[in-house]
């Protein structure tokens, strides 16, 4: 096989690597925006603290690495349903301006609390997983980024299952169709509420993980959440599969930008643009993205 | 005698903190029994019975006056989810089906009115039972159905929920006449077969008359006559407001169009 469809072949397979962990970010928005229409901006800031959990069950006391994801994920899932009943539900029915700005305070006050907690310094997981890289063929995957992917790729399986196939799941789509149809047949919309905000802090825990494994955790690990937004603008706010979708796409256009471009650009980078001129470009030609529902146009 | 099912008292609903749409409405559904809610549009039919199932709030709706009593009990201000798990149960205006919901999950979504559980698959059978076209559209979207079928699933709905008072909110309402006769006919099987009380709001007021024992009409917010649905029937004033037709048992077209054109040169 010629060098350069190897090295193709490498962007793609990073750039689906990069799009799966995008995925489940995005996910995490949009389990909030189905259930509450709110954008949570704070998602990010969900996924430092979920990876400062885990480094810490793991650093302090030793957890196995297993052990230590499920705490995060545990004490996320608890920080989620606060966060909702202690902020979010007093401003039910307030303006949609309103509530953002709240998640945005909410983000910087989860960063001032974790520079405080844990320092502004870098910090890695111990060694997890086996060293040796992954062969795909011709390429070769870092471990590194193999096992996270693929712990990414089981919560995003685990959630859409879950959406799909159980009776909590078909309350949570029932309510995000049509909220007052939901609560005259019997389900309690508040449960809904809270259960989606601590759903998407836990999806947001696995994703931070995923992310600290491959490139350290510092309080300033939630920016890629804000990085996931042009993700979900493309997938459609309101709809799962369009996160993966939107995921995986923009994950490799911004490998292959970084990958064909940005040598040529002596020091700047387009790859670091690439998600953000796509969602100037969806804004503009599909406001509701590739499978989000019409009426999200509105916004 | 036994108290009514369903008593409601000098109902007053306010929206908005300043529109005032109930003013002083009364009404009652004793146990086994079809009542009839008539009015023309806007007379605040829907309003009442979102007051009843407890949906006002969401629609910045309040109750400042008046009792709502169900089996005895005051309901009025107890939250939606509640009041559908005691068995009062609205099938609401437009049919409100879950449109990326299959028939199937649409019908589940329902058990939550069950309080002790369901038999998901028992009460589908029941379900499929009254209306065969639904199960041949089980996996499909409810975005998808048609019209006439999307009535059916909401009344599927209302089935699994199980309740002891149905609340129907125009269930005929764009519906071809031969269909309006079927949802008609299994409206009586559900009220004879299923024990469920019905307070059926309608513009259909010769149908809607035909299977209620009692009817309410409103204006305004009011009910402004009630009686048993035989005597309506033959009421004068009811023939020529509401049933399209003088004195004849038949209303004809023309006869509806003759009442329009002059109602609106008289006003
Ligand atoms: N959410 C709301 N906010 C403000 N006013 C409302 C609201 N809902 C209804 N109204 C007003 O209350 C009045 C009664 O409305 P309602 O829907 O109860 O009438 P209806 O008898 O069901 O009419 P229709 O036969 O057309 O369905 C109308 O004047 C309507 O404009
Ligand atoms: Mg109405």
């Amino acid at each position: 096989m010629s060098e350069g469809l190897v090295h193709l072949l490498q962007l793609l397979v990073s750039g689906v690597v990069t799009g799966g962990i995008y995925a489940l970010v995005a996910m995490g928005f949009v389990v909030v925006y189905k259930a509450t229409r709110v954008i949570n901006f704070a998602t990010g800031e969900f996924m430092m603290l979920g990876a400062f959990f885990a480094w810490t069950a793991m650093s302090a006391v030793q957890a196995p690495f297993v052990v230590a994801l499920l705490v995060a994920v545990a004490a996320s899932a608890l920080l989620g349903m606060a966060t909702e009943r202690l902020v979010l539900r007093p401003l039910l029915g307030q303006r949609t301006i309103s509530v953002i700005m709240v998640t945005i305070g909410l983000a910087a006050i989860f960063k001032g609390l974790a520079q405080i907690a844990w320092s502004g310094d870098y910090r890695s997981y111990p060694a997890i997983f086996p060293r040796a890289p992954i062969e795909l063929g011709p390429i070769l995957l870092p471990s590194r980024q193999f096992y996270p992917f693929l712990i990414a790729v089981g919560a995003i399986a685990l959630v859409g299952l879950g959406f799909r196939f159980t009776r909590t799941g078909v309350a949570m789509r029932a309510t995000a169709d049509d909220q007052m149809a939901a609560f005259g047949m019997g389900i309690d919309i508040r449960r809904i509420f809270s259960l989606s905000w601590s759903l998407a802090a836990m999806t947001a825990a696995v994703a931070g993980i995923v992310v600290g494994i491959i490139g350290g955790i510092s309080p300033q690990l939630g920016a890629i959440g804000l990085r996931t937004f042009p993700v979900v603008i493309l997938g459609g706010l309101d709809s799962i599969g369009g996160a993966l979708v939107g995921g995986v796409i923009i994950g490799v256009l911004e490998n292959l930008a970084g990958g064909y471009v940005d040598p040529l650009l002596d020091g700047a980078s387009l790859k670091e643009v690439v998600p953000f001129v796509v969602l100037v470009f969806t804004l503009m030609v599909r406001p509701y993205g590739l499978f989000g529902t019409r009426e999200v146009e509105r916004l | 005698m036994n108290p009514p099912l369903l008593h409601v008292n000098n109902l007053e609903v306010v929206y908005h903190h300043t529109v005032q749409v109930l003013k002083g409405l009364s009404l009652s559904v004793p146990e086994g029994a079809i009542v009839a809610l008539l009015g023309s549009n806007g007379a605040g039919k829907t309003t009442t019975l979102k007051a009843i199932s407890g949906l006002l709030p969401l629609e910045d709706g309040e109750i400042v006056d008046g009792q709502i009593a169900f089996r005895g009990a005051s309901i009025a201000g107890n939250l939606p989810h509640r009041i559908a798990q005691d068995g009062l149960f609205q099938v609401m205006e437009g049919r409100r089906i879950f449109e990326h919901l299959t028939v199937e999950e649409n019908l589940e979504a329902a058990t939550y009115a069950r309080k002790g559980g369901v038999d998901l698959g028992e009460a589908l059978r029941k379900v499929f039972a009254y209306f065969p076209r639904l199960r041949e559209r089980r996996k499909q979207l409810g975005g998808y159905l048609s019209g006439g079928e999307q009535q059916m699933l909401a009344i599927g709905r209302a089935l699994v929920a199980g309740p002891s008072l149905l609340l129907l909110d125009e269930p005929s309402l764009g519906l071809s006449p031969l269909l309006v006769q079927e949802i008609f006919r299994i409206i009586e099987a559900i009220n004879r077969d299923e024990k469920v009380s019905i307070l059926l709001v309608e513009q259909n007021a010769r149908m809607a008359l035909g299977i209620a024992s009692h009817a309410y009409i409103m204006e305004n917010g009011k009910v402004v006559l009630d009686g048993p649905a035989a005597r309506l029937r033959e009421d004068r004033d009811v023939q020529e407001f509401y049933l399209g037709s003088r004195g004849g048992a038949q209303a004809s077209y023309r006869n509806v169009k003759h009442y329009r054109r002059r109602k609106r040169w008289l006003s």
